[in-house]
C-alpha cells in the first residue's frame, strides 16, 4: 500500500532532484528511440551505464523484493520514477525484456534459485536478456514453433532458428520456447520453456537492418547448441503456459514490470508543439480548419486512452467486459501512436521528405524515424490484427 | 499544461447503486417488445413505467434538496441515462431533466414551485430551436411589453406530453426564459414532427399569444443556457453509449449463432475486426461519459467539464453511428427489415447524433478550447 500521498510527493521531489543532476546530457551520437533499436556498441555501453546508475541510486525495480536487488516499495513508486524519466527526457532504460517480461515472470513462477541467479543482474544491467519466441515461419502463430530441443544427459541440444531477437547479439540469456516433443497430441503440449545462455557454442545472432535504417534485432541460429538441462523452466512440455504468462507481461495485461521507460515518450502535446511551429500556405498550420479538426481527433484518442487506463481501476464501470480495457490497450495505443507520428511527419512541407542525418530535417528527422520505429509496437508482441482476434474472441466471445 | 491532464473518472457509491437499479429496471420493465409497443403511439411512452420512474426519484435526481430533489448532482443522472439507453426505452426523462437544470441554473429557488412539480412527475421540456441550428442564440421568440410571447419553436422534445415549457426567448433583445404551461397554449399550437427515431417524440410549437407563468431574467440566463446545453450533450451521450452497448450485444449474439458457408459468421475476420472497433468506440464513449459524470456539478461548468461534455458527445455519436450502421449490414437481409432490432439502433444513432449539436458543432469548439487557449486548463 501507498503509505500516504505526502510520502509519495516527497519521493517524487527526491527523484526529480536526482534526475536534474544525473540524467546524462546528449552524448553527441544518435540514441535509440526504444529498446528495440539498440544497434551499436557505443549505444549499448552508454545505456548499460545509465541503467546501472539509476539502479545504484535506488530508482529501479521499486516494487521488487529487496533480496533480489529491488526496493520493496509500492508499485506507485515505480510509476513516479517512470514519469520523471519521461519528464526529464532521460535516455531509455533498455534491458526491457529482463526488466519487464523475465523479471516479473521469474518473481511469479520461478524457483528461489532462479530468482537469486538472475533478477539482481537484470536490474543492474550486468546481464542482458533477449526473447526467442518468434521463428521465421511462425511469427504470430506461436503454437507452431519448430526449434527443437532434445534432451541428452544433463543437457539439451538445440537446433533451429529464432527471429526478431531484440538485443540478441548483446544478450547473456534468452527466454527460449522450443519443441521438446514433436509427437504431442496437442501442438502446445510439445513445447518447453528455457532460460537459455546465449554465449555458448552453436548459438549465433545475426543483426537485421530495419525500415528505420537502424539495427536492434537479429536472426538467431542454433546449430547443435548444448545448454544445461537445468535451464528448463517448469516442466518439460509445460512451456506454452509459461510463454502465455510472459506475453501477459509483455502486453501489459498483468502488472509487475520494473520500468515503463523503455522508449522515448511521445505525447499528443509533443505533436501539437511541433505542429504549432510549422506553416502552410504562408499561415500557421494550426489555423487550418482541417488540421484543427484532425488534432481534436488525436487529442480525443490520447485522452480516451488515459481515461481508460484510469477506468480499469473502477470495477463498477467494467461489469460488461471486465478484461476488455486491459486486453485492448495494445490494440488501441500502438495504432494511435503510429498514426499520430505519421501525421506529424507528413505536415512539414517539403521537409517531410527529409530523414535522420539531414541538417534541414525537422527535429533531426525525429518524427519520420519515430513513425517507422512504431511498427515495432504494432507488429511486435502480437500484431494489431492478432490483437483484434484476441479481443473478438476473449472479450466479445466470438468464435475462432 | 498537458492537453489530456484532467482524466478524473470514478463512480460514487450512489452512482453505482443507480446504475445497478436502473439496469435492473430496464431489464424487468422494458423488454424490447415493450419498447416496440410504444413506437407508433401518440405519447411514445408507457405511463405506468413513467410513474415507476418518478417514484424511484429519477425526476429529481439532479435537483437540489431545497426544491424537492435528491441533491445527488447532475452527474448522478449519467448512470440512469446509460441504463435507459441500453433499453432504448422512450420516456420524457431527458426533456424533464434538462428543463429542470435550465430552470434551476437560471432561477434557483425562485423557481422552487415549478422545480418541485418536475420532481413530482410533471413533464418539462426546453423549447430552444428557432429552426435547425444548435449553434446560434435561438432567441427568436419575443416577449412583448404586455408579457405575451410571439413566435414559433421547432423540434421541441416531448412537446406533445409536456406540462411545462421553458421557452428560450428575448425581451427587447435580451435573452430571457419564459415558463409556459400547456394550458396557456393556443389551440392547434402543436404540430408533431415525424422523427427518425420512433422511440422519441418532438413537435413544433407556436407560442404566439401565450402568457408565461414566470419570466426568468438576468445574466444567469445566458450562462445557465450554455451549461444546460452542455449537460444535454453529456446526458444524451450517456443514453447513446448505453444504446451502443446494447447494439454491440445484438451484433455479437448474431455473429455467434448465424451460420453461412458452414461456419459461424463471427469467425470471419471481415466481421470480427469491425465488431472490435465498435467495442472500442463504445468503451471510449463510456470513458468520456463517466469522466463527465465525475467532474460536472451544480456549479457553473469548468473548462475541463466543457471539454468533457463535448468529447463525450462526439465519442458517443461516433460509436453509435458506426454500431447502428454495421448492425444493419452485419445482419444481412434480415438486418434490412423492420423486424430486426438493428432498425431501432440505426434510427437512434441518426436521431442522437444531432441532439445538442453534432460532431462538427462540438469538434469546432473543442479545437478552440484545446488549441487556442494554451495553458487555459
Amino acid at each position: 500500500m501507498v503509505d500516504n500521498k505526502a510520502a509519495l510527493k516527497a519521493f517524487r521531489e527526491d527523484v526529480a532532484a536526482w534526475m536534474a543532476e544525473n540524467v546524462p546530457a546528449d552524448p553527441g551520437f544518435l540514441l535509440p528511440l526504444t529498446f528495440l533499436e539498440v544497434g551499436t556498441e557505443q549505444q549499448l555501453d552508454f545505456l548499460r551505464e545509465w541503467q546501472h546508475k539509476l539502479w545504484s541510486a535506488g530508482y529501479l525495480g521499486m516494487h521488487w523484493p529487496t533480496e533480489y536487488g529491488g526496493q520493496g516499495a509500492d508499485p506507485a513508486y515505480q510509476f513516479v520514477v517512470d514519469r520523471e524519466l519521461g519528464r526529464h527526457n532521460a535516455p531509455i532504460i533498455f534491458n526491457t525484456i529482463g526488466l519487464n517480461w523475465v523479471g516479473p515472470l521469474l518473481l511469479d513462477m520461478g524457483t528461489d534459485e532462479e530468482k537469486a541467479k538472475y533478477i539482481k543482474k537484470i536490474l543492474s544491467a550486468e546481464e542482458i536478456w533477449c526473447q526467442g519466441f518468434s521463428e521465421p515461419d511462425h511469427g504470430s502463430d506461436l503454437g507452431a514453433v519448430q526449434t527443437r530441443a532434445v534432451k541428452d544427459g544433463d543437457e539439451y541440444v538445440v537446433n533451429g532458428s529464432k527471429i526478431w531477437t531484440t538485443l540478441g547479439n548483446y544478450a547473456d540469456h534468452m527466454i527460449l520456447l522450443a519443441r521438446t516433443n514433436p509427437e504431442a497430441e496437442r501442438k502446445y503440449d510439445g513445447l518447453s520453456f528455457f532460460l537459455s545462455p546465449m554465449k555458448v557454442a552453436g548459438i549465433e545472432a545475426h543483426p537485421i537492418r530495419k525500415v528505420t535504417g537502424e539495427y536492434g534485432f537479429n536472426q538467431t541460429f542454433f546449430t547443435d547448441a548444448r545448454i544445461p538441462a537445468s535451464c528448463l523452466m517448469g516442466e518439460e512440455g509445460g512451456g506454452w503456459s509459461v510463454a502465455m504468462k510472459t506475453l501477459e507481461y509483455e502486453r501489459g495485461v498483468t502488472a509487475g514490470q520494473a520500468s515503463g521507460h523503455w522508449g522515448v515518450t511521445i505525447q499528443v502535446d509533443d505533436m501539437i508543439d511541433e505542429l504549432r511551429a510549422l506553416e502552410n500556405d504562408g499561415e500557421a498550420l494550426l489555423s487550418d480548419p482541417i488540421v484543427r479538426d484532425d488534432l481534436v481527433g488525436f487529442i480525443m484518442e490520447a485522452k480516451a486512452l488515459s481515461l481508460s487506463a484510469r477506468r480499469m481501476a473502477v470495477p463498477a464501470l467494467n461489469t460488461d467486459y471486465p478484461m476488455g480495457l486491459a486486453l485492448s490497450v495494445k490494440y488501441r495505443g500502438t495504432e494511435y501512436e503510429r498514426r499520430m507520428k505519421q501525421y506529424t511527419a507528413s505536415k512539414q512541407g517539403a521537409r517531410s521528405a527529409l530523414y535522420v542525418g539531414d541538417a534541414d530535417a525537422v527535429r533531426g528527422g525525429f518524427w519520420q524515424r519515430a513513425y517507422f520505429s512504431n511498427f515495432g509496437a504494432t507488429i511486435g508482441g502480437g500484431t494489431t490484427q492478432v490483437q483484434a482476434n484476441i479481443i473478438a474472441e476473449h472479450v466479445l466471445g466470438l468464435p475462432k | 499544461m498537458s492537453l489530456t491532464q484532467n482524466v478524473a473518472i470514478s463512480l460514487t457509491e450512489e452512482q453505482g447503486m443507480l446504475l445497478d437499479v436502473a439496469r435492473g429496471f430496464v431489464r424487468d420493465q422494458a423488454p424490447i417488445e415493450a419498447v416496440r409497443a410504444q413506437l407508433e403511439t401518440e405519447t411514445g411512452y408507457d405511463a405506468t413505467i413513467w410513474q415507476a420512474m418518478v417514484e424511484m426519484g429519477w425526476t429529481g435526481i439532479s435537483l437540489p434538496d431545497a426544491v424537492g430533489g435528491a441533491g445527488m448532482g447532475v452527474g448522478s443522472a449519467v448512470p440512469v441515462f446509460d441504463a435507459l439507453g441500453g433499453g432504448l426505452l422512450g420516456t420524457p426523462l431527458l426533456s424533464t431533466t434538462i428543463a429542470g437544470q435550465l430552470l434551476w441554473r437560471a432561477a434557483g429557488e425562485k423557481a422552487s414551485d415549478w422545480l418541485g412539480r418536475l420532481c413530482n412527475g410533471e413533464i418539462g421540456t426546453v423549447a430552444l430551436l428557432d429552426h435547425a441550428d444548435w449553434g446560434v442564440a435561438n432567441t427568436g421568440v419575443a416577449l412583448d411589453t404586455g408579457g405575451v410571447l410571439s413566435g414559433r419553436k421547432h423540434f421541441v422534445a416531448d412537446a406533445q406530453v409536456a406540462d411545462l415549457y421553458v421557452v428560450v426567448a428575448n425581451e427587447s433583445g435580451t435573452p430571457v426564459l419564459a415558463l409556459v404551461e400547456t394550458s396557456a397554449l393556443a389551440p392547434g399550437a402543436l404540430s408533431a414532427n415525424v422523427l427518425i427515431d420512433l422511440t422519441k417524440r418532438a413537435a413544433n410549437v407556436d407560442f404566439t399569444g401565450a402568457k408565461p407563468a414566470l419570466v426568468v431574467r438576468g445574466e444567469a440566463v445566458t450562462s445557465a443556457l450554455r451549461d444546460t446545453l452542455l449537460l444535454g450533450a453529456l446526458l444524451t451521450a450517456a443514453e447513446t453509449t448505453g444504446a451502443a452497448g446494447r447494439c454491440l450485444s445484438s451484433i455479437t449474439e448474431y455473429l455467434k449463432t448465424r451460420k453461412q458457408f458452414g461456419k459461424l459468421i463471427g469467425s470471419y475476420q471481415a466481421l470480427k475486426h469491425p465488431t472490435v472497433d465498435i467495442y472500442v468506440g463504445m468503451e471510449n464513449a463510456r470513458s468520456f461519459v463517466y469522466h463527465g459524470a465525475t467532474i460536472v456539478s451544480e456549479e457553473a461548468l469548468s473548462r475541463d467539464a466543457e471539454v468533457a461534455c463535448r468529447m463525450a458527445k462526439v465519442a458517443a455519436d461516433d460509436a453509435m453511428v458506426y454500431a447502428g450502421d454495421r448492425a444493419v449490414q452485419f445482419h444481412g437481409g434480415f438486418g434490412f427489415t423492420w423486424e430486426c432490432d438493428s432498425t431501432l439502433f440505426i434510427r437512434r444513432a441518426q436521431w442522437a447524433q444531432q441532439m445538442y449539436g453534432g460532431a462538427i458543432h462540438h469538434r469546432k469548439r473543442l479545437a478552440a478550447l484545446l488549441l487556442d487557449d494554451e495553458g487555459g486548463g
